[in-house]
Parts: structure tokens; C-alpha cells; sequence
């Protein structure tokens, strides 16, 4: 079988699958089916870039995405208590407007991908393997030098995005028990020893 | 050759401030006597210290003293620096300032008596006295506008010294603005100054002062100016506003607001001086423009002639000597404007005596009528305040230029320089200078003849007990107590004031006017040199004098004195007669040729109107307009966006993406984007 | 034989998939957020075929940092829906309106 007809193939079946999974995405009643659908459209989108020979994206789709961030998605809506119903309202009243501006977008983009698009016609050689390397050298060698610095950056806004998420979900228990620094700098002897003054007394032990 | 102390010359200037500084800050702690110890002692150590440095210079032998003293600022290469130029003009006029100040300031204890003001008047006028000083002995064009602008304000401030008296605060606004014109014009001048001889110091200027002849500014197109002709002019604006020349003159009558003291001090014999002694400190540049010297020549001229004219139909007292002092400054513009620049600064000189004497006996008869000047309640005056009388006819005199008499000398020789110049205007000022003769006598006698001559037209009404209403007319020509001669600290000065106004020309006529006294701080040059000319003729100044009498300003004099005795004395109805029969004339005069109704008609009610404008116009309309307008379209704008943001997260999401379909959708349309 | 313009296609019809349901998931913020990551989806796959086609290496660094940035951002997104469903008891947009102006 011709290789590249095989190839068109692949592409289309991955991209009905990707296209219906997305539909599911959003007329899904239940948001956990909703979050699989996802699952499924990144999978089918991954294997696409794979087609693309853009191998370290592609796995890396799967591997944060579908591993990471869809798994968070699922927690947090397994997690709410989301009453599905009184979700769904609206759905069909909204439907037709969501379909009409849809269209109307996709036709205006076509239009404009047929304008232009068409003439870049055929996939030339992969360009990583006319450099002489795999894929991933190739990103790596742009990633560790040209983009070094918006790397790191991104590794900082990571970071942030942690820390900001660990923030806002953290809740202060009241009987929870922790130090307070400043008041400990501030503390004074007197207020830890209290000196009492007595007047000496004689042991009673005439009574008896 | 040995040079002048900088020390002195530091305790002129410095003495009087301190002076003004103690009275005026410390007043109520040192008292009525404390203040007026402190200022004449200040003034008096320096006129006494000013008579030391000119002898030195004259006949100690002392060289002329030019030197910087302090840096005052220092921006890039010019540099502004206190300094004082020593010379025998200046000194002279040190001399004068002084000395006068000084009379007024011992004079000023008895006229101000009972007035509350009392130490604020004199750390006002031991002020003015400093800020002159500062003028007259700079020597750089930074440090006379310094001094001109202090004697400015000092002026202000006591033409309004009276501040609860409505005319006197328009009279001090009037003053303040009228010179505010002038000043204009003489900053003006000190820029062209700076811009084309690169510095302010008068040497350097002078010494470059020839290169402005081949300069030339460029104010239109196709007009090139002289450079020199410009600054001349622009500095004799200042001129003009400073020493009160046509038609920048119309603040110096009302003036007469103030106290007399002041009267005689700055806006007669001092501080008016200052655009004359200016343009003389200038001659090096104003010898450069004939130009500016014949516009100089007019103007003082027409002054000398016209503004005197009005003197003859005012009734106050001091007006009358105000018109005069209008007229005199006249005479000394115009001997500029012919370049006998000795002569105009001599006549300064002598008027400053005379001028001053007249000022302080009017003020004396004012004491004695209580705080009446119109003389029309006056007269017979002569038998009750016989030294006032004495000496007010010396001053006329010399005044009137009678020979002998110090204004013959000063001013004779200012009418016969104009005869002889063959500047352009030269024939035009003759005529204005001479008949001004027959015009200053006119107003001169008719002022003595009407206070001290004839029968008082005053009342005298005993009043019993209220002494503090003895101010209070409630009826003009009522007194309640009869004239009496003033004290001695008011007829003392009058006195020392009379010797000078008497003698002075006499002795100083033959070198400062007609020789080389001045030295090399007057430049003339030699074709311009009338005065040399004249001086081929002077043989000594009794003989001038003896001379004079044939001279036809005496025979106008004489003329005046017959023309006023007959209407004022010995037919007094005729004074009503011919003012009748003179109307228009009169009309004309009494106006004061309609320059204060024309000022206020163009200026004053053309600038308010100006300013409503704009403020309607510009203000109201375009600029609330344009702020309130921009803000309650900032409002308006604001209340309909709000109405947009429904704070709905899809109400958002849904703009974003509308705004995508147009972008698209533009993309696609224009197709080739 | 695959041209660019499939990817793109692809990536238009996924990007208007996600837009409709913008629209239609008035109520539900969970289906809101991801329809925006099917929209990055979206635009990545049009980087990755830009990069591909046009042989340069910047197109699939971009979708590197689109990715980071998009996990960042769900991490927080779903943090403050926690917060707000934690508050309020509900995810419905409709009842989130205290930006209204």
C-alpha cells in the first residue's frame, strides 16, 4: 500500500475522532464523560502530531495533559458536588446561537485557509531529519540556547501557577497549632516570668 | 592716583538699608524716635560718607572706581555680578540723593507727626534711599534694573502709603503700571544690551559700543534696524516711564497722593532723575544714534512745553509743582536729545535743590492750612509763615531761571544748546523749551501769588475741644485754628535746601556745565558737542548771569511775572474772565489733553474688554467647555459602558469572539491584508 | 498525501467546536475550561504544521510554552473554581456577576 495514502488514512480517521470527541466535549450531559471526551481528543490530536513527526510534542501532550491536567479536571469536578441539572440549563435555548456563530466562524476560516493555505501544498522532509537529528535534539538544541531564557521563565510561571493554586485552595483550621514569628521576636521576660513578692512566714508547726 | 574705599562705598549703600531694615522690622520695639534716629542717622552717615568720596575724586585726587564686588548668579558665560562704578557723575549724584533724602527725612519728623504710619514711612524712604544708591553707583546693567525696580516699588508702596484712601491705591496701581510699560521697554533694552554686546558690565559694553554701529537687527523682511538706534530706544522707554516723559507722564501727577515728603524726595528730585541719569550713564551708546537721540529730543521737548500748560490751570498746591516737575523733566530730556548730556544732569542737579525746596514749603503750607492744597482757599499766607515764604521764592526763582539764581544757569543753557543744535526737531524743541519759559513762569507765579499774595480766602472757625478733628474738613477753606509757620525741623531743611537752590549754580556752572568736570563718564561726541561750542562764549558766570538779563527766556519770565501779578493781584476777577473767555482752551487744559480718558478708554476698558473676552470666549466656552465638556463625556461614555459590562463571564466571552468573526471576517473581505 | 492546509482545517473545525461551546455551556464553568484548552488545542496544531511545513523550529517551541502556560493556567483556574464552588456552593456563571459595572 502507498505509504503516504496510508498516511492520509491515519489523518483522517484520528481527525473524525478527535472532531467527534470534541463535540462530546461539549454536549455531554455528565462533565465527567465530558472530561474522558477531552481525554480522547488529545490522544487523537497526539497522534496526529505524530503523523507531523513531532514526536516530543505529541508525547508530551499525553503525558501533561492527559496525565496531568486532565486528571486534575477529573478530581475537581468528581470532587464538586455539581447538581448536572440545574448545569444543563439553558443548553438548548443557547444551542442554535452557538451553532450559528460556530458556522459562520468556520466559513470565514476556511475561506481564508483556501485563500492562502492551499498552495503550500505537499509535506516536505522532515527537517529534524535533514539536520541530522531526532526530534527532540532538534527542539532541545533551540530550547537550550535561543530560548533559554523564555524557558526558564516558564519553569518560573509553573512555579507560580503551583504555589497560586496551593494558596487559594488552602484553608486555616482553627485548631490547627502553628508558630507566630513575629510574636515570638516581640515576647518580653516580663511576660513569661511574673516575680512575686511574699512576706517570709514562719512553718506552723506548733499546730498540730 | 589712589582708589576710593570699597568700604565707604559698601556703608553708603549699606547704612541707609540698615536703617530702613530696623524701622521697618523693629518699629514697634524702638518707637516713633528709635525709627526716625536709626534712618537719619543711616542717611546721614551716608551723605556725609557720598561728600567724602566726591571730594576725594575732585580734588582729593582719587581715580574713578569701577569694580565687582559680589557675584550675585552666575548662568553659563554671563554672569551677574554687585558692583559699584565710582565716577563724577555718579558721585554727584550720591551727593544729591543723599542730601535731599536726608532733608526730607528731618523734615519728614515734623510733617508726619501725627501720622500712625509713622516708622513705616521712614523705613520706606530710608528704603528708597538704598535702592537709588544701588542705581546710581552700579556699574552693571543688572544691578540698575535692580535699582530701578526697588525705587519702583518703594514709589508704589508710598504713593499708597495712605492705603485706606481709595485715589491713593488707584493712584499707586496707576503709578505701578504705567511703569510696568516703561519697564517693558528697558528690559527689553538690557536684552538687546546683552544680545549684542555679550555682557551687562558698563565698561565692557561701552568699550564695545562701537561695533553696534555696523550691526543691524532685523524686525520685518525688508526693515533693518541700527542696533544701536534700537537699544537707545528701548532704553529710553524705561526712561520715559521712570522719569514720567510724554506720554508715559500721567502717572507722576497723581502721584501727589502720597505724603509731601515723598513728593519732594522721589517724584521730584530723585527718583524721576533716574531715566536722566541713565541716559546719561548711556551716552556712549545714545551718541551712536542720532536717530534715537532726535526721538529723545521731541518727546522730552513736547513734554517741557505741553504738561506745563496744564500746571497753569491746577488748583492743588503740590499738582501745580507735580506739572512743573513734568515740565523741568522735559527740559532735561531734551538736553539729552541734544547731547549735552552735562547739561541735562546739571540741570538735574539744580532742579533736584529747587524742586525739592518747593515740594517741602508747599508741604510746609499744607501743615499750616491742616491738610488743605486746594489754593483756592489760600492766600495772604506771606505775613503769617514768613521763612516758608522766603524760601518758596527762592525756589521760584530759580525755578523761573532768573539769573543767578541756580535754575538760570541749568536751564538757561539747555533753551540755548536746543537754539543752537541743528539736530532734526531741533527747531520744533527751541520753541517748546522757550515759550516753556513764559509757561513755567506763568504756573509759578500764579502758585505764589495765590498762597501767600493777596486777601485769605481760608475761614477760621474756632473749634472747641475735638483736637483729633483738626484732618476733619467738613467744609473746604474752614480752619479751625489760623496758619502759623512750621517747625524748625520742617523750615531747617527749607533753609538748607534754599542755599543750594540759590548759590550752586553760581559756583558750578563754569566746570560741570561748560567744562570738562564730568570727565570721560559723559561721552560726547565732538561734532554732537553743543556745549563745547557754547562754552567759547562763557566768560565766567557772573557775567552769564549779567547777560541773562537780555536773553529773551527773561524777558518771557518777566512777562509771566506781569501777566500773573496784574490778573491774580490786582484784578483778581480777571482770572474768571479769561478763563471764560478761553474755554476750549481751558477745557483742553483741564482735561490734561485727555490722556488719562483716552488711557482709560483704549487701555484700561480695551484690556478689561479684552479680558471679558477671553474670559467668556476663551475661558467659559473653549476651556470649561473643553474640561467639562471632556469630563461629562467621560461620564456619559462611562454610564454607557457600564451598561455593557454585565459582569457575565459569557457576556465577555461572546465580545472576544464577535470581535474575531469582524477581524476574520475583515481579513476575508479585504482579502490581500 | 497530507497538505497543510488538513492541519489547519483540523485545527479551524476544533477551535469552532470549542467557540459553540463557549456558547452553549452558559451554566457550567468545567466545560467552560475546557473548551478554552480545546481551543489552545486548536492553535497548537497549527504551530506544529506551520512548524513542520516551514522547516523552523520556533513554531513547536511555541507550543512548548503554550503548553506550560496552559497547564499553569488550568492549575489556577480550577484553584479559584474550588474556592468559588467552596464560597458560593455553585459553579453557575450566571450567579458570578459581582464585576457588574
Amino acid at each position: 500500500m502507498n505509504p503516504q495514502l496510508l498516511e492520509l488514512i491515519c489523518f483522517y480517521a484520528f481527525a473524525a475522532v478527535a472532531v467527534v470527541s470534541a463535540l462530546m466535549v461539549i454536549t455531554l450531559r455528565n462533565s465527567v464523560h465530558a472530561v474522558l471526551s477531552l481525554v480522547l481528543t488529545f490522544f487523537s490530536v497526539a497522534s496526529i502530531w505524530l503523523l507531523a513527526q513531532a514526536e516530543f510534542l505529541a508525547l508530551a501532550l499525553i503525558v501533561v495533559y492527559v496525565g496531568a491536567v486532565m486528571v486534575l479536571f477529573l478530581f475537581v469536578v468528581m470532587m464538586l458536588d455539581i447538581n448536572q441539572e440545574k448545569v444543563r440549563e439553558g443548553f438548548i435555548r443557547y444551542l442554535p446561537v452557538g451553532i450559528v456563530v460556530a458556522a459562520v466562524m468556520l466559513l470565514e476560516m476556511l475561506a481564508l485557509i483556501g485563500l492562502r493555505a492551499m498552495h503550500v501544498a505537499v509535506m516536505g522532509p522532515n527537517p529534524a531529519t535533514e539536520a541530522g537529528m531526532s526530534n527532540i535534539a532538534w527542539l532541545g538544541q533551540a530550547l537550550y540556547t535561543r530560548y533559554l531564557l523564555p524557558f526558564e521563565v516558564a519553569a518560573l510561571i509553573l512555579t507560580v501557577g503551583l504555589v497560586a493554586a496551593v494558596v487559594l485552595t488552602l484553608r486555616h483550621k482553627a485548631i490547627a497549632r502553628h508558630q507566630n514569628p513575629s510574636e515570638q521576636v516581640r515576647v518580653r521576660d516580663r511576660d513569661r516570668v511574673r516575680i512575686v513578692k511574699m512576706d517570709a512566714e514562719r512553718p506552723q508547726e506548733d499546730q498540730a | 592716583m589712589h582708589q576710593l574705599s570699597t568700604s565707604i562705598l559698601l556703608i553708603i549703600v549699606l547704612a541707609p538699608l540698615a536703617g530702613a531694615v530696623l524701622a521697618g522690622f523693629f518699629g514697634r520695639q524702638i518707637g516713633r524716635a528709635g525709627a526716625h534716629t536709626v534712618t537719619i542717622l543711616g542717611v546721614g552717615i551716608a551723605c556725609a560718607l557720598s561728600f567724602v568720596v566726591l571730594y576725594q575724586l575732585v580734588w582729593g585726587g582719587a581715580a574713578n572706581y569701577n569694580q565687582d564686588i559680589y557675584t550675585w548668579f552666575q548662568i553659563g558665560k554671563f554672569h551677574a555680578s554687585i558692583g559699584f562704578m565710582i565716577d563724577r557723575l555718579s558721585a554727584m549724584m550720591m551727593v544729591v540723593v543723599t542730601f535731599v533724602s536726608l532733608m526730607v527725612h528731618i523734615y519728614t519728623i515734623g510733617y508726619m507727626a501725627d501720622d500712625d504710619g509713622y516708622t513705616r514711612f521712614f523705613s520706606y524712604i530710608a528704603l528708597f534711599t538704598f535702592s537709588m544708591l544701588m542705581l546710581v553707583m552700579s556699574n552693571n546693567f543688572m544691578q540698575l534694573f535692580f535699582g530701578w525696580e526697588a525705587v519702583g516699588l518703594v514709589s508704589y508702596l508710598l504713593i499708597g502709603f495712605y492705603y485706606k484712601r481709595p485715589s491713593a491705591i488707584a493712584a499707586n496701581l496707576k503709578a505701578f503700571l504705567v511703569n510696568r510699560v516703561g519697564d517693558f521697554g528697558f528690559v527689553l533694552g538690557i536684552g538687546a544690551v546683552l544680545y549684542f554686546l555679550g555682557t551687562l558690565d558698563y565698561q565692557a559694553a561701552f568699550d564695545h559700543a562701537p561695533s553696534l554701529v555696523e550691526q543691524t537687527l532685523q524686525i520685518t523682511q525688508h526693515t533693518h534696524w541700527s542696533a544701536a538706534t534700537v537699544i537707545a530706544v528701548l532704553l529710553f522707554i524705561g526712561a520715559m516711564g521712570k522719569s514720567a516723559q510724554v506720554p508715559l507722564h500721567v502717572w507722576l501727577p497723581d502721584s501727589m497722593e502720597g505724603p509731601t515728603p515723598i513728593s519732594a524726595l522721589i517724584h521730584a528730585a530723585t527718583m524721576v532723575t533716574a531715566g536722566i541719569y541713565m541716559v546719561a550713564r548711556m551716552s556712549p551708546i545714545y551718541e551712536l544714534s542720532t536717530t534715537a537721540l532726535s526721538l529723545v529730543l521731541v518727546i522730552g521737548a513736547t513734554g517741557a512745553f505741553f504738561t506745563g500748560l496744564i500746571g497753569i490751570v491746577q488748583n492743588d498746591i503740590k499738582r501745580v509743582i507735580a506739572y512743573s516737575t513734568l515740565s523741568q523733566l522735559g527740559y532735561m530730556t531734551a538736553a539729552l536729545g541734544i547731547s549735552a548730556y552735562a547739561g541735562a544732569v546739571y540741570h538735574l542737579m539744580t532742579h533736584a535743590f529747587f524742586k525739592a525746596l518747593l515740594f517741602l514749603g508747599a508741604g510746609s503750607v499744607i501743615i499750616a492750612m491742616h491738610h488743605e492744597q486746594d489754593m483756592r482757599y489760600m492766600g495772604g499766607l506771606r505775613k503769617r509763615m514768613p521763612i516758608t515764604y522766603l524760601t518758596m521764592w527762592i525756589g521760584s526763582l530759580a525755578l523761573c531761571g532768573v539769573p543767578f539764581f541756580s535754575g538760570f544757569y541749568s536751564k538757561d543753557a539747555i533753551i540755548e544748546a536746543v537754539g543752537e543744535t541743528h539736530r532734526w526737531g531741533a527747531t520744533y524743541a527751541y520753541y517748546c523749551v522757550l515759550f516753556g519759559a513764559l509757561v513755567t513762569a506763568l504756573y509759578t507765579f500764579r502758585l505764589m501769588h495765590l498762597t501767600f499774595h493777596g486777601k485769605p480766602r481760608y475761614k477760621v472757625v474756632e473749634s472747641h475741644g475735638h483736637d483729633h478733628d483738626v484732618h476733619v474738613h467738613h467744609e473746604p477753606g474752614v480752619l479751625s485754628h489760623p496758619p502759623k509757620e512750621s517747625p524748625w525741623v520742617v523750615t531747617v531743611p527749607l533753609i538748607l535746601l534754599a542755599i543750594p537752590s540759590l548759590l550752586i549754580g553760581y559756583f558750578t556752572a563754569g566746570p560741570m556745565l561748560y567744562g570738562t568736570w564730568f570727565g570721560k563718564a559723559i561721552h560726547v561726541q565732538e561734532a554732537h558737542d553743543v556745549l563745547a561750542e557754547m562754552a567759547t562764549h562763557f566768560h565766567g558766570a557772573f557775567r552769564l548771569g549779567l547777560e541773562g538779563f537780555t536773553g529773551w527766556p527773561f524777558v518771557l519770565v518777566v512777562l509771566g511775572f506781569a501777566i500773573t501779578t496784574y490778573v491774580y493781584i490786582f484784578n483778581p476777577p480777571m482770572a474768571g474772565r479769561i478763563q471764560r473767555m478761553l474755554k476750549p482752551v481751558y477745557v483742553v487744559l483741564d482735561r490734561k489733553f485727555w490722556f488719562d480718558e483716552v488711557y482709560q478708554a483704549v487701555f484700561a476698558r480695551g484690556g478689561v474688554k479684552l479680558g471679558r473676552m477671553l474670559w467668556k470666549a476663551g475661558d467659559h466656552t473653549v476651556i470649561d467647555g473643553a474640561i467639562d465638556g471632556s469630563a461629562s463625556l467621560v461620564q456619559r461614555i462611562a454610564s454607557g459602558m457600564r451598561r455593557l459590562q454585565s459582569g457575565y463571564l459569557y457576556h465577555y466571552a461572546f465580545a472576544m469572539i464577535l470581535g474575531l468573526i469582524l477581524l476574520l471576517g475583515g481579513f476575508w473581505w479585504f482579502g490581500h491584508v | 498525501m497530507i497538505t497543510l492546509a488538513h492541519f489547519i482545517i483540523l485545527g479551524a473545525v476544533l477551535f469552532c467546536i470549542a467557540v459553540a461551546g463557549v456558547f452553549i455551556n452558559r451554566k457550567n464553568v468545567i466545560v467552560l475550561l475546557m473548551s478554552i484548552e480545546l481551543m489552545l488545542l486548536a492553535v497548537n496544531i497549527n504551530f506544529v504544521a506551520f512548524s513542520r511545513f516551514g522547516g523552523d523550529v520556533a513554531g513547536q517551541i511555541f507550543v512548548f510554552f503554550i503548553l506550560t502556560v496552559a497547564a499553569a493556567e488550568t492549575a489556577i483556574g480550577l484553584a479559584i473554581l474550588t474556592l468559588l464552588f467552596r464560597n458560593r456552593g455553585t459553579i453557575n456563571i450566571a450567579d458570578i456577576d459581582s464585576m457588574k459595572g
